[in-house]
């Protein structure tokens, strides 16, 4: 019951608080458009009156939250999936941009670390340009990869992948090349003493003593990739996937849709997270570990 | 030049460079200010093999510069663009990064300060604030154009929210890194709790609110030229990427996103520079442990 009191207590009052304040301001923030809108018909709203129209307007300012929710609703569950219209279909395009592109970085990063851990001319040449690789604003780099790859003919899913693979390799390297080289001097002694070669270490003492820092990069780098996949579908102009449902909202002033979408990038962060820390718990479990130390 | 000597002549450079790196990191350096020289040689060897690679496959393999200019025409576009240039990055840097990061960081830390007293709402922010930092606040950039207009105040608004949790989360854990024994004796010092955040807790969060001062200052960049791409006035960054990317030259492109680069840089150098002064007895500036 502790928990139930310390953990999910504050939270609820946190969310309740922020419901409260976004309603609070959805009224102040389009209460004018709402007057304005009825002095146009001729008409003069009685306060009662206006504060439903500030809830239900078509384009509002600050759409409430209940127009979010029936919005997501109805582009989710009354609509076939494969409709141009629906969110599960945009939902689904970045996805797998983002779930390709977090694997190919997560790949080539663990390759770099593994390279920068055994070799040391690797490690003195690569680790300041990988660092400093991060602190380029990539974004910038987006549009350009996009148009550059459409012009040599490969569209589509690839080139938002190139993208998120580019923001998730980062994580992943810094995190491994630390894990790897975690173990400490006795361990790796007692290796020696067993005439363990190079592979043997590696396999048996430093891959499983990075895999904490491996798992926690990884939530890191699925998040990134994510984003990375949202802006990179920013450029193309606007043809399908959750960015492309930013960027047509934007055009056409349509709030509430820029607000689904972003609400349900959202939710997919979340859950995306969400499974890489289930897997971790299923490893770690699988590796031995009590369930103590998991929690 | 045919393609098969270019692709040779570039497997020489690399294997070269590899080997020179190879034999520099064997070397047992005579003294430290030695092993400073090899430890900036190395790297510097490096990037200088990535750059002559781009140039002799750029230029030997004929690859339209629309899709890959080479480093010696980008240099040169972003020379001759240079007041541009000047004007985008004033625009960029100046006038959106700096007032967003400054109020963003600012509001985080004075939030952390104010929920630090409350353990409840501890409890309750600090979930939310792990949710946030995973979630694509970019995204918010139209809706931040539409409410503050195309001006940098829009700009400003999407960095303060994407690098406001970051700074927040940061702060809060970093004020409890203190350890109980040292918080005790404050307590038998009767020092006050303005006090005892000054002289104690402040100093022990330092390296954990650096450590967020470092990540915002790229997102604050990231920030600002992803705004940009959504509207903006007739300059800055982002704008210009965007519209001379439409317009297919690529040099100037490129140019823009080396300045981007090197503001970018610079941002996070001065960060790590000022965090160096003032956090000079942490083990990773006193290079303590590897």
């Amino acid at each position: 019951m502790t928990t139930l009191r310390t953990k999910v207590w504050p939270i609820l009052a946190v969310l309740v608080v922020i419901i409260a304040a976004w309603y609070a301001a959805a009224l102040i923030m389009n209460r004018t458009l709402a007057v304005e809108e009825a002095a146009r018909k001729g008409e003069v709203l009685t306060t009662g009156a206006m504060w439903l129209k500030s809830y239900s307007m078509d384009k509002p300012l600050l759409p409430a939250p209940h127009q979010i929710v029936k919005e997501i609703w109805n582009s989710t569950a009354t609509m076939s999936i494969t409709s141009k219209r629906s969110l599960v279909y945009h939902a689904w395009i970045t996805l797998s941009a983002t779930l390709l592109g977090f694997a190919l970085g997560t790949a080539l990063g663990i390759a770099l670390a593994v390279g920068i851990v055994h070799n040391r001319a690797m490690d003195k040449s690569m680790m300041p340009w990988v660092i400093a690789s991060q602190t380029i604003p990539i974004m910038a780099i987006a549009p350009m990869l996009i148009v550059v790859l459409n012009a040599i003919g490969i569209s589509g899913l690839l080139p938002k992948a190139l993208i998120s693979t580019y923001l998730s390799f980062f994580p992943v390297v810094v995190g491994m090349v630390k894990g790897l080289r975690s173990p400490e001097i006795i361990q790796l002694d007692l290796m020696h003493t067993y005439h363990a070669s190079r592979t043997q270490v590696f396999w048996k003492l430093r891959f499983p003593a990075a895999i904490p820092f491996l798992f926690a990069s990884l939530k890191v780098g699925i998040a990134i990739s994510l984003i990375g996949a949202i802006v990179g579908e920013l450029p193309t102009g606007a043809v399908a996937g959750l960015g492309a449902r930013l960027l047509s909202g934007s055009y056409y002033g349509q709030t509430i849709q820029i607000w689904a979408a972003l609400f349900v990038s959202s939710i997919v962060a979340g859950l995306l997270v969400f499974i890489v820390g289930g897997i971790e718990r299923l490893v770690y479990r699988m590796m031995g570990a009590r369930p103590e130390a998991t929690a | 030049m045919s393609a098969i000597v270019v692709i040779i002549l570039a497997l020489a450079v690399w294997l070269g460079s590899w080997a020179l790196n190879e034999y520099l990191v064997r070397l047992k350096p005579a003294g430290p200010a030695a092993e400073r020289q090899i430890g900036f040689a190395v790297p510097a060897i490096f990037g200088i093999c990535l750059l002559a690679l781009w140039e002799l496959l750029a230029r030997g393999l004929a690859i339209p510069e629309i899709l890959l200019p080479a480093p010696s025409i980008i240099i040169e576009a972003a020379l001759n663009a240079l007041p541009i240039i000047g004007i985008d990055v004033w625009q960029t840097v100046f006038k959106e990064v700096l007032p967003g990061y400054v109020i963003g960081c600012g509001a985080g830390l004075l939030a952390a300060f104010v929920i630090d007293r409350s353990p409840f709402l501890k409890a309750g922010l600090l979930p939310l604030g792990n949710l946030v930092s995973a979630l694509p606040i970019v995204g918010l950039a139209p809706i931040m154009i539409m409410w503050f207009g195309f001006e940098w105040q829009s700009k400003a608004a999407i960095i303060v929210t994407m690098i406001f949790f970051p700074m927040l989360i940061n702060t809060i854990t970093g004020l409890a890194a203190s350890g109980h024994m040292e918080r005790d004796l404050m307590r038998t010092y009767a020092a006050s709790w303005p006090q005892t955040l000054l002289k104690l807790r402040l100093p022990a969060a330092w390296p954990f609110i650096f450590n967020a001062l470092k990540i915002n200052s790229t997102l604050a960049m990231i920030g600002a030229i992803v705004a940009e791409f959504f509207g903006s006035p007739s300059v800055g960054m982002g704008f210009r990427i965007s519209t001379e990317m439409g317009r297919m030259n690529t040099a100037m492109v490129w140019a823009e996103i080396l300045a981007a680069a090197i503001a970018g840089s610079l941002f996070y150098g001065i960060v790590a520079l000022i965090e160096r002064k003032v956090t000079f007895w942490h083990p990773s500036v006193r290079g303590g442990q590897r």
